[in-house]
């Protein structure tokens, strides 16, 4: 299974310069995705999700297009070839 | 000889620096930018002194970071300094104090954070260990969050015995005398015109300091009131006479003059603003008996306010007294608060400000 994983510009140095990553989780959530992105890069790990799991406040995750906290959050399933994207929500100031 | 003084902000860090004895001081480049910096502490007792930021990455939630080259680089540990574990179902929400412990304890780094919590590092602030006898302790559930949010965020430990002193918000005081593993309050005296009743805990304590003279002997300033105790927290008393207002968020104690202590008083419960628009320094010199007010170099028409960390005194002789505002001013003092010059301006809000001596 080959999962692509594409993050903003400020998140790719903690994956070693990439934007784009191809990624084969062990399961087929994103959740198990997440596992897997955080074992490689512990930083980028903790960006995107707190110590209790949770996908951070201000963090969006998109899967094959749709936004994961109006779907099946964690639980949301990722398909072979999916694309998740990780994207900052608009807020600050 | 360098000064350094840390100033923390919403945005980011920058260090200023003094070569002149603190007369004069040059502001560098921002470091951390676009980062809240909210704790910063300089840890002097390193061969190469550290300075640790407890940053918030905005989106990306929050740690600590730490620079052994004065700024040049940054580090942060890769699972993260500090991280609730599984069982405690929490999630670190903000850095709010850095404090290295004493010389005779010269890895121990103390750290205060939301949700109300308390860590302890032993190796120099790269990772810390929940203090579980904080956590577990079973006043905690009704430990409210202030506007600000339910933070330790005062932490005092005694240098010659197991004792540390906390603060919070809201919750009060609370000392252990073991080292951090049983906790009681200790808020006797001290007022909480938000409740009905005064509590045994609950206050809204904002800032406390250890006065020069004994560890037993502390200062507070509180959401309304100015309290010093004698016997290490057991009863407070008012010493809020004579001040403008008896609102305020920092306290500060000299590290070397006994009874001497500083607060910057706010119009309150809404204003929030300083008595006129009057930016001002309060200083005593008789433990709360009597105060002064310090108006040179300080702004008039200044509708702003200063943060609980937005000041601090450094070790120095005399003590240098600093002031940060949340308009991005940062205001300097080389002679315990009779004068000030401006070390800064046009910051973002100024959150945490930290001055040393370097080695």
């Amino acid at each position: 299974m080959s999962v692509q994983v594409v993050l903003p510009g400020v998140l790719a140095d903690l994956a070693g310069g990439s934007k784009h990553l191809e990624l084969d989780p062990d399961g087929r959530t994103l959740a198990d995705l997440l596992d897997q992105l955080a074992a490689r890069h512990p930083q980028l790990g903790r960006r995107i999700r707190d110590e209790t799991g949770r996908v951070r406040r201000f963090v969006n995750v998109y899967v094959d297009g749709d936004d994961v906290r109006f779907s099946g959050g964690l639980a949301t399933t990722v398909r072979d070839g999916a694309e998740v994207q990780v994207l900052p929500s608009v807020a600050g100031g | 000889m360098t000064d350094l003084l840390a100033i923390g902000t919403r945005k980011g860090l920058w260090l200023a620096r003094s070569e002149d004895g603190r007369r004069t001081w040059e502001l560098g480049e921002p470091h951390l930018l676009a980062q809240e910096v909210a704790a910063v502490c300089v840890d002097t007792r390193r061969s190469r002194p550290r300075i640790l930021a407890g940053i918030q990455y905005g989106h990306w939630g929050p740690t600590v970071m730490w620079s052994d080259d004065l700024g040049a680089s940054w580090q942060e540990t890769e699972s993260g300094a500090i991280r609730f574990p599984e069982d405690a179902g929490a999630a670190l929400e903000r850095v709010w104090q850095l404090r290295p412990d004493s010389a005779d304890r010269p890895d121990v780094v103390w750290a205060g954070c939301e949700p109300h919590s308390l860590w302890r590092s032993t190796d120099g602030g790269c990772s810390f260990s929940l203090v579980r006898g904080h956590w577990d302790h079973p006043h905690r559930p009704t430990w409210e969050p202030g506007g600000g949010g339910g933070a330790v965020h005062t932490i005092l430990p005694d240098p010659a015995s197991d004792r540390v002193t906390i603060a919070m918000s809201t919750g009060g005081v609370y000392v252990s005398e073991d080292g951090g593993q049983r906790w009681e309050p200790r808020n006797l005296g001290i007022t909480a015109p938000f409740l009905p009743e005064p509590p045994e805990y609950g206050q809204c304590v904002h800032k406390v300091a250890v006065d020069a003279a004994d560890p037993d002997t502390m200062v507070a300033q509180n959401h309304f009131g100015v309290f010093r105790t004698e016997d290490a927290g057991r009863h407070w008393s008012s010493i809020a006479d004579g001040l403008p207002a008896d609102f305020g968020f920092p306290i500060a104690a000299s590290p070397s003059v006994p009874g001497t202590a500083w607060v910057v008083p706010l119009v309150a419960d809404m204003q929030r603003v300083p008595p006129a628009g009057r930016l001002r320094v309060h200083r005593t010199r008789d433990g709360g008996a009597t105060w002064t007010e310090s108006a040179d170099g300080l702004p008039d028409g200044a509708w702003t306010a200063v943060m609980r960390d937005a000041f601090c005194v450094d070790e120095d002789d005399p003590t240098g007294v600093y002031v940060g505002t949340r308009d991005g001013c940062v205001y300097a003092s080389a002679d315990e608060g009779d004068s000030f010059t401006l070390v800064a301006d046009h910051l973002p809000d100024v959150l945490a400000v930290r001055a040393v001596r370097l080695p």
